[in-house]
């Protein structure tokens, strides 16, 4: 028995945000053009349009955050909504049970969307089927499962300094099996349909069964640069080290670490970006990080405006042309 | 008390009928078949036309939650269901709380059930004290208490040397080994079968090779201490063929599998299904077909429910953090005469599956021969019904097959010639 896709309504318009898989090249395309539309708010001198005025958005963090949890918040402020920070320490409380509990009672208060963060997987479509028909859920990270408010700004990224997507070669190092980013970002990218989509990492790191997903997998970190227009750097976390993933960050560094010396082999205008934070010196060296072709805080800054557009757009208050700026 | 079961198509495998006949009980153990005894002057018939009769199911494992987490379920109320599932005997694992590795928890747990009168339930003991895997459980005290078997229910015994001696102990007392093929380092934190579905949806994997290693380590084992082991609800059509192919080579193992390993797959976990949370996980297509071929081969001895009823919190949290299990004792026999319909297996194999092929591995007979306990499950083959949450009657809702509609009711449960359910009647109520 196949449910209708949760995330969108019976006109298959987008109810919630969960994950990017499932949603259509233009639904996407949208998303981004709307948020173009609001690349402007944070320059005006006063930062904020009506859109969500009224309207109660609560960010419902389950897992520590600082730049998802700023960014939605200022993308909430700056379309007038009124925010509501929630944030659960996972450890204090018996995982699951908090959820619901915390779901239970804000299903009580007159909240319009949850901004979700969990540690584990399916966690904001486990909140989007038993939220009032009312209340939208963005995902803002769920386990290993999706980010799609990250792959979306990173799209946005990408189409800002690349134009197109059909041409490009893209290339995505590091810890996928652990990574809701990349998976996000996977789908995000094929369905976009660029040229060719490659997954680069030692075989800890990478699932076999991720070929399933569209992409090339490469465990040599110059053969899969090769030629890339666009190079994605995921963080890899401490953790890595203690399970029998990886013998050292020294080592890992020396491998697949973005350095000039292993960007050479990319194009001349690749873009290197990275969804932060930064450990400098491990996935990537400050040279590369700091350098001409990074666009990390390019991301940083689309995220508002892609956010902005994500919760205009599942309250249904996406702005007419001209609205916006 | 005498009963007549009259005109109904008669299935029992063990003695290898099918025929339709009258079915004579006396005194709760059966009296005769085709005619009647001489003097027979029944106090109750059922007139069975058009439905069959068969032995009373046997059940290899069902949690019923009692003693420990009564909260949830309790013997009672899962015999209740059991018997409306025409389940008559089934069989607790050890890993109740407190655990069963003393005679008094085998004692209070047959002390139950016969208080509740609705099946008859065999416990598993202990293999390690505790489940620790570290010291043997008194294994005598608890075959003189009336276990069927040892186990260490799926707590893993990953000390190679303890499992090695506890296999040679259990083989001193005669008691078959229950096992639960899991290596605890590769299915550590996992919660879905590590494979396509699993990398998309970001859920922690457990590798086949979680089965396959387990079973390899154990069947050496088992070669080695010449204990009769059998492997409990496998997953991976691997290591059924390692079963396999240790059976042809003269070894003492069977291997049962959980009904809804034969239907259901990681696809089915569709967006995070919580009621498809199962442990071993739901594998790949060509995993569940492996054992359906394997059971159709005899490879695979019995289906058994899996019986794990929660609450239904346990279901409502995400996917990995949500509880394994289904509630099946109401599914097993409508799932397993689904597979006769989709041609996996005769009728009467598949009658034989969960009756004399899972007796046989608790050394019991199941069989509707004269003298027997009249142990009787009757059948409507034709009637259709719908598994919803409000009939279940087991205190567990949990199902990924709530909505599904079945072909095949059960309509009476006798257990030793006594009525423990009959479809026209209301659901008995818990004393």
């Amino acid at each position: 028995m196949r449910r209708r896709d949760l995330q969108l309504d019976a006109q298959g318009r987008l109810r919630h945000l969960l994950t990017i898989e499932g949603l259509k090249r233009q639904q996407i395309v949208d998303i981004l053009d709307t948020a173009e539309s609001f690349i402007g708010v944070g320059d005006q001198p006063v930062r904020k349009i009506p859109l969500l005025r009224g309207k109660t958005v609560v960010n419902l963090f389950f897992e520590a955050s600082t730049r998802t949890l700023t960014t939605f918040e200022l993308a909430a402020k700056r379309l007038s909504a009124d925010v509501l920070k929630i944030n659960i320490n996972t450890s204090a409380t018996v995982k699951g049970e908090s959820l619901l509990d915390m779901l239970r009672n804000l299903e009580a208060m007159h909240c319009d969307m949850f901004v979700v963060r969990h540690g584990d997987s399916g966690a904001a479509h486990l909140i989007a089927q038993h939220v009032a028909p009312h209340i939208s859920v963005v995902n803002a990270g769920d386990g290993r499962h999706a980010h799609p408010t990250q792959a979306l700004l990173d799209m946005f990224t990408i189409r800002q300094q690349k134009g197109e997507f059909a041409p490009l070669t893209v290339a995505i190092v590091g810890d996928i099996l652990h990574s809701r980013v990349a998976r996000s970002q996977i789908h995000a990218l094929t369905t976009l349909g660029v040229s060719e989509l490659r997954v680069v990492a030692p075989k800890t790191l990478l699932p076999d069964a991720v070929q399933g997903l569209g992409v090339h997998v490469f465990h040599d970190l110059r053969e899969g640069l090769r030629d890339a227009d666009v190079v994605i750097m995921l963080r890899l976390q401490k953790e890595r080290m203690q399970g029998a993933m990886l013998p050292s960050e020294h080592e890992y560094f020396q491998t697949f670490g973005l350095t000039e010396d292993s960007l050479a082999v990319a194009r001349d205008d690749a873009i290197v970006m990275h969804p932060g934070p930064i450990n400098r010196g491990v996935e990537i060296s400050s040279e590369v990080a700091d350098g001409p072709r990074s666009v990390i805080l390019q991301q940083v800054s689309n995220g508002i405006a892609v956010r902005m557009a994500v919760m205009s757009m599942v309250l249904g208050r996406a702005p007419v042309d001209g609205e916006a700026g | 008390m005498k009963l007549s079961i009259l005109n109904g198509r008669v299935i029992d495998p063990a003695n290898g009928v099918d025929r339709v006949a009258d079915l004579f009980v006396v005194k709760g153990r059966i009296a005769a078949l085709g005619t009647a005894p001489d003097g027979f002057v029944a106090d109750r018939s059922i007139d069975a036309s058009g439905q069959l009769v068969c032995p009373g199911l046997v059940d290899l494992r069902a949690r019923l939650r009692e003693p420990g987490q009564e909260n949830t379920a309790t013997i009672a109320s899962e015999t209740r269901a059991a018997a409306a599932g025409g389940i008559t005997t089934l069989v607790s694992p050890p890993d109740t709380d407190p655990v069963v590795d003393n005679p008094a928890v085998v004692d209070l747990i047959r002390h139950r059930a016969a208080q509740a009168g609705f099946a008859r339930v065999m416990s598993l003991g202990a293999l390690t004290q505790g489940l620790a895997g570290k010291t043997l459980a008194e294994m005598h005290a608890l075959k003189t208490a009336g276990c069927v078997g040892v186990g260490n229910g799926q707590r893993a015994v990953s000390n190679t040397e303890v499992m090695r001696r506890a296999m040679e102990y259990a083989a001193t007392q005669g008691l078959p080994v229950f096992l639960h093929a899991e290596d605890p380092w590769l299915a550590e934190g996992g919660c879905a079968h590590e494979g396509a579905v699993s990398v998309r949806l970001g859920l922690p994997g457990i590798p086949e090779a979680a089965e396959t290693i387990a079973v390899a380590r154990d069947l050496q084992l088992i070669e080695q201490t010449g204990v009769r082991a059998h492997f409990c609800g496998l997953s991976s059509v691997r290591a059924v063929q390692m079963i396999a192919r240790a059976r042809f080579d003269g070894l003492p193992v069977t291997a049962d599998v959980a009904a809804h390993q034969l239907f259901l797959t990681d696809m089915d976990i569709g967006y995070f299904d919580s009621q498809c949370h199962v442990r071993p996980p739901l594998r790949s297509q060509r995993d569940r077909d492996g054992l359906r071929q394997a059971l159709a081969d005899g490879s695979i001895d019995a289906i058994c429910s899996d019986h794990q009823p929660h609450d239904t919190d346990a279901k409502l949290a995400p996917f990995p953090a949500s509880e394994p299990g289904i509630s099946a004792l109401e599914t097993l026999l409508p799932l397993t005469l689904r597979l006769v319909d989709e041609g996996v297996l005769g009728l009467s194999e598949a009658i034989a599956r969960l009756t004399s092929g899972p007796a046989q591995i608790i050394g019991r007979d199941a069989g509707l021969a004269v003298g027997e306990i009249a142990d009787v499950c009757i059948v409507d083959p034709e009637q259709y019904h719908e598994l919803s949450a409000a009939t279940m009657v087991s205190h567990g809702h949990n199902s990924p097959f709530l909505g599904w509609e079945f072909k095949g009711r059960v309509t009476h449960t006798l257990l030793g010639g006594r009525e423990t359910f009959c479809v026209d009647k209301p659901i008995q109520p818990l004393t």
